[in-house]
């Protein structure tokens, strides 16, 4: 076996089923395991998806909420075992990578982001 | 030695362990090692075992190595390399892969570093050097004096001085092994050791951490206990939640 795609196999193992299944700008509920002494429980975030970035086992993409009037980023690995599921809300149609430009938003419009009209995107494949 | 494989250094790589960790992990190919000759006291005078690595064509061989190999009935290879008071039993013939080692063993991984030719005393031994602003000129990379005076009249042996660097053998002691992969003939060692990619290295057995060895059971002891507690307290939940159920 050569090394590349040797690499890819022990990293391949490791790949969550349907990461790809989300997209910059969708609403997503983030699942995640969290250690509290002991014993251990589940914690949702859910908010805007802000930016995917890396590659492969590298992958990790930020999810934007609006916190008790704050706005709270959080980056997560995509592929840790930590992440438990990605639920996909509403699915976003946006015309950036990144949406940075959120940040700077207040008030009600502030995690406004168009949703994907299922007709046009799937005409548009 | 008492155990060791030689193997060639693939890259690095990062896998997630049970917990959830991100850990860091260099990806070693330890296999097939072929066992050459078996070295008795009563014959030669030590125990050893000669492992050879890396199959090559016949040809490539010179007749003294390959007379050698032939005498045992091995496979033409690369490189040979012998293990004193090697622990496992072997004879001839036989073929070692990865799973000589185990998970979460403790292993010394000896290569050879990465050569940087000839280093100023700021590479090669860390120096300060002088300020590269505030008015200095030309004086930035050296390593300032290195005598004394009359007495002792010569420059101190061992001085620190520019040099060559790199290109020697270095062992990294104590890796944990994270994966061992059979089928591929890999172990996935936690860490970096010497050797840039596609170097032989030698992985061996522990000196400190041996299988068996005190420091081995303490750390294991002490990982298996806090498994066990997480999982027993997750059982207590579980039977405590059933229990507030039929209450209800």
């Amino acid at each position: 076996m050569n090394k590349a795609a040797l690499f890819d196999k022990i990293e391949g193992e490791q790949f969550r089923k349907g990461a790809e299944n989300f997209n910059v700008g969708d609403s997503v509920k983030v699942h995640t395991k969290v250690v509290e002494g002991d014993k251990e429980r589940i914690q949702i975030f859910s908010g805007v998806v802000m930016g995917i970035r890396g590659r492969g086992l590298n992958q990790t993409f930020t999810v934007r909420r609006i916190s008790y009037g704050e706005g709270v980023e959080r980056i997560f690995p995509t592929h840790s075992p930590r992440v438990e599921k990605i639920e996909v809300e509403r699915a976003g149609s946006v015309r950036r990578a990144k949406l940075t430009y959120l940040r700077g938003r207040i008030g009600k419009g502030a995690m406004a982001v168009k949703e994907k009209d299922p007709v046009t995107t799937g005409a548009a494949k | 030695m008492p155990l060791g494989l030689l193997g060639k250094k693939l890259g690095h790589t990062r896998v997630y362990d049970a917990d959830g960790v991100l850990v860091p992990v260099t990806v070693v190919l330890v296999g097939p090692n072929r066992v050459l000759q078996v070295k008795k006291t009563d014959t030669d005078g030590y125990n050893a075992v000669q492992l050879g690595f890396d199959d090559q064509k016949e040809q490539r061989l010179s007749k003294a190595v390959l007379g050698h190999i032939k005498k045992f009935n091995g496979a033409a290879v690369k490189r040979i390399k012998e293990f004193r008071d090697f622990s496992k039993d072997v004879k001839p013939g036989d073929v070692l892969s990865a799973d000589v080692f185990e998970i979460g063993q403790f292993v010394d991984c000896i290569g050879v570093t990465k050569g940087r030719g000839f280093e100023g005393v700021v590479g090669r031994w860390s120096f300060r050097g002088g300020d590269m602003t505030h008015g200095a000129k030309g004086w930035h990379r050296r390593s300032g004096a290195i005598g004394c005076r009359l007495f002792p009249g010569h420059v101190n042996k061992g001085m620190k001085m520019p040099g060559h660097m790199g290109s020697v053998q270095r062992t990294s002691q104590n890796l944990e092994i994270i994966q061992v992969r059979k089928d591929d003939n890999i172990l996935l060692i936690k860490g970096g050791f010497p050797g840039s990619e596609d170097d032989y290295v030698i992985v061996r057995e522990s000196k400190k951490i041996g299988i068996g060895s005190a420091r081995h059971k303490q750390i294991h002891d002490a990982r298996k206990k806090a498994k066990e507690v997480a999982a027993g307290k997750k059982v207590e939940k579980k039977a405590a939640a059933a229990a507030n159920k039929k209450k209800k």
